[in-house]
């Protein structure tokens, strides 16, 4: 599996995205803050934080005797570097070129 | 869409398919760094660490706390760039470059010691993904990010 398969994969789950967006709201939480407010056994976040783990989109540190998690956002800016970025121009580009028959044609 | 808390640690990891002392070279060397740095020239002399634009302005100049190439490296961060940053107080920025299985190391980028630089904490937020996405692409192709 490629990089860039474990973030999609990961980000193919709407607990997963719900899990990112806790963390994006605020960082360096413990799995019992994740846990609370979420429809799911602690057993099952858990299991969710470590595909995000594993897709490097959470990283977690020590503090004391607790682990906080933290959104990891610099996969997701490279997915959108590797895959946007190239489709996005590539239409821009086709714009422009449109833009410039039309005008030479009229 | 919910506007994010500004929490006082940021930790942001990378995997670069390159070794410890090749990234580490890409973080301590002007001409790399200008590559993907917001075109900034760092360097580490005499026990700081400083970042000028590409004019020569001064845009950062922090005392390195810790310095064991290739492997770690802590300073402190004040962004001289922009005068409503350079007013708070300083921060601290760790970096950790792990060698791993198959040629790959793992760079970890911790800022933290931001309780008194919301600002700068709101500020680097995007900026260290966009440094990291650059650095990686720039060790891995040879190209920088345009």
């Amino acid at each position: 599996m490629t990089d860039d398969d474990a973030v999609f994969r990961a980000l193919a789950d709407p607990t997963r995205r719900q899990l990112l967006d806790r963390l994006f709201e605020r960082d360096g939480r413990t799995l019992t803050e994740l846990e609370s407010g979420m429809e799911m056994t602690r057993f099952g976040v858990m299991k969710h934080l470590r595909v995000l783990e594993e897709a490097n989109l959470v990283t977690s540190r020590k503090d004391g005797r607790n682990k906080l998690h933290f959104l990891n956002p610099v996969p997701i800016r490279l997915v959108h570097d590797r895959w946007i970025d190239k489709y996005t121009e590539h239409r821009v580009s086709a714009l422009a070129e449109l833009k410039t028959q039309l005008e030479e044609s009229a | 869409m919910t506007t994010m808390t500004t929490t006082t640690t940021q930790v942001y990891t990378v995997f670069i398919k390159a070794t410890p002392e090749q990234i580490w070279e890409a973080i301590t060397t002007p001409e790399f760094t200008s590559k993907y740095f917001y075109a900034a020239r760092i360097e580490l002399a005499n026990g700081r660490r400083r970042a000028y634009g590409p004019d020569g302005e001064l845009w950062g100049d922090e005392a390195i706390l810790e310095e064991e190439p290739p492997r770690l490296l802590v300073h402190g961060w004040k962004g001289l760039y922009d005068p409503e940053l350079a007013e708070e107080a300083p921060s601290r920025v760790t970096w950790e470059i792990e060698g791993q299985e198959g040629g790959v190391s793992r760079l970890t980028v911790t800022h933290d010691q931001l309780e008194g630089a919301p600002k700068t904490a709101e500020s680097v937020a995007g900026g260290w993904m966009y440094v990291l996405s650059g650095l990686k692409t720039l060790l891995e192709t040879g190209e920088p990010l345009v």
